[in-house]
């Protein structure tokens, strides 16, 4: 008798990849704007950057259903925190309310492969990364979604701290200036393009620093 | 009004078909400092008085943002205004939820006159002490609802409610037939001036009022105390023109009186003379 298993599944992956990068002053935020279905093409041109606060700002791949339905979570408690304390969501204080919306629905999770960026309270970038459940951490750079294994080990190489023994982890912020992260991060992308077939079409890029974004799009391999 | 014996309950109806625990609320309202609403085709002002417990303390407030397009004025226990907006701010967000798309302000009103209806009719309640004046902006164009203690809601073209609304309230009538094509900045002169009414005689200073705008792509949001006492130079001048003819004493805070020119006395829709 061999176990009945679902003839059907409440979750999809749209594919696509998400990176971010922290830096003294600025932070990158990048994702492609590929979204599929199985071997098929949805969009060329879907955007998985949402912007959250002044200061916050959430890429998430997976399944876009759900990101959907998490950013609107996400949008109705930074307003009622706005009315709440007259001030926009700080990006670490946003990261906690990620991290608990998520683990809210520890037993049907959200199908989403998170990565926040943006600014502390001291204007120093920071970047949060997660899993699909809520666990996360502060890190200096990430990348999630169907390119991230391609992509990270190098981010690792270019970024991280010589010795893990170091510390303060050296890898928290980047050295890097801003115009050599958005070089890094075009750089990854069209390499990722290149052998996951699920990220592609177009970059869209965020740039946020303290005087507000701004968004670069690069054109990316469309096979 | 007197005591009576079917005051007691918001359960008991009187004799004549009254029910005297709504009307007192209704009172309340009448106790709180004033605040007057206007509206044009496209934009809505919020104004209120600030009055402070005493010297020591900071005055409350009493205009509250719901949402990006509405704005509610309160008048009477500001703890039950302030409990009423942080409920239309739910409701405003929980509609944006669910139909991406801001709430019309006409339901707003309906669900807070609900809302209100249902403590004039439960014997463990108490009806809310406290007037709403919400204005807002939705597809249908500018709105401007007073809601009573009662559950009852009404629109208007202005209004004003608290203590000395009613000078503000005779202001209001003389001029409101032209609100609707008002502009911006009209709007907001008069709103300030219905103020000033309220004030009877007390000199009308940018610290004593608030007021908040809203309208067609502009989102709600308050005056600076700067922009305010603009507004208030520009009538204050003139009329300090005529009060000094009049023999009447007021020193202003804002304008020398050794600045008295001739132009535009008599005439307060006439800019006063840049001196």
């Amino acid at each position: 008798m061999t176990k009945q298993h679902a003839n059907w599944s409440p979750y999809d992956n749209n594919g696509g990849t998400c990176v971010a990068i922290a830096g003294s002053d600025y932070c990158v935020i990048a994702a492609d704007t590929r979204m599929s279905t199985g071997y098929s093409i949805l969009s060329r041109d879907y955007s998985k950057i949402h912007k959250l606060a002044d200061k916050a700002v959430l890429s998430s791949s997976g399944f876009q259903a759900d990101v959907k339905a998490l950013q609107k979570v996400l949008k109705s408690r930074h307003l009622v925190y706005q009315h709440q304390h007259n001030k926009q969501m700080s990006c670490p204080a946003m990261a906690q309310l990620l991290s608990n919306t998520l683990y809210f629905k520890r037993f049907f999770p959200y199908y989403a492969f998170n990565v926040l960026g943006g600014l502390d309270e001291e204007g120093k970038g920071c970047v949060f990364t997660y899993d699909a459940v809520g666990s996360y951490e502060k890190v200096g750079y990430s990348a999630q979604g169907s390119g991230s294994t391609l992509i990270m080990p190098f981010l690792d190489n270019q970024l991280k701290s010589p010795s893990p023994l170091l510390l303060p982890a050296q890898d928290a912020i980047t050295p890097l200036s801003e115009p050599e992260a958005v070089d890094l991060v075009k750089t990854v992308f069209a390499s990722a393009t290149e052998r996951d077939i699920y990220t592609g079409d177009k970059l869209e890029i965020m740039i946020l620093k303290a005087d507000g974004i701004r968004t670069e799009v690069m054109e990316l391999r469309k096979d | 009004m007197f005591r009576n014996q079917y005051d007691t309950d918001v359960t008991t109806w009187s004799p004549t078909g009254r029910l005297f625990q709504v009307e007192y609320a209704m009172e309340a309202v009448k106790q709180g400092s004033a605040a007057i609403g206007l509206r044009s085709r496209s934009h809505v002002v919020l104004a209120c008085v600030n009055k402070a417990q005493s010297e020591l303390s900071s005055h409350q407030k009493k205009i509250f943002k719901v949402d990006d397009h509405i704005g509610v004025a309160i008048a009477g226990l500001t703890a039950d205004g302030r409990v009423l907006s942080r409920y239309m701010r739910s409701e405003a967000i929980n509609h944006s939820f669910t139909y991406e798309s801001p709430l019309p302000v006409g339901r707003l009103v309906v669900h807070l006159a609900d809302k209100a209806q249902v403590c004039t009719q439960r014997s463990w309640k108490r009806p809310y002490g406290v007037g709403l004046l919400v204005g807002g902006l939705d597809e249908s164009g500018a709105h401007l609802y007073y809601n009573c203690p009662s559950g009852n809601y009404f629109e208007y073209q202005a209004f004003a409610i608290g203590s000395r609304s009613q000078a503000a309230k005779t202001y209001l009538e003389r001029r409101f037939e032209s609100f609707g094509d008002s502009s911006r900045e009209d709007l907001i002169k008069d709103a300030i001036l219905a103020v000033r009414e309220t004030l009877q005689g007390e000199t009308l200073k940018s610290s004593l009022c608030t007021v908040s705008v809203l309208g067609v792509g502009e989102p709600f949001h308050f005056l600076d105390q700067e922009t305010i006492q603009k507004v208030i130079d520009t009538f204050e001048k003139v009329a300090e023109d005529e009060e000094g003819e009049a023999g009447e004493g007021d020193a202003e805070a804002a304008a020398a009186p050794a600045e008295q020119g001739g132009g535009g006395a008599g005439d307060q829709d006439v800019a006063p003379m840049e001196m």
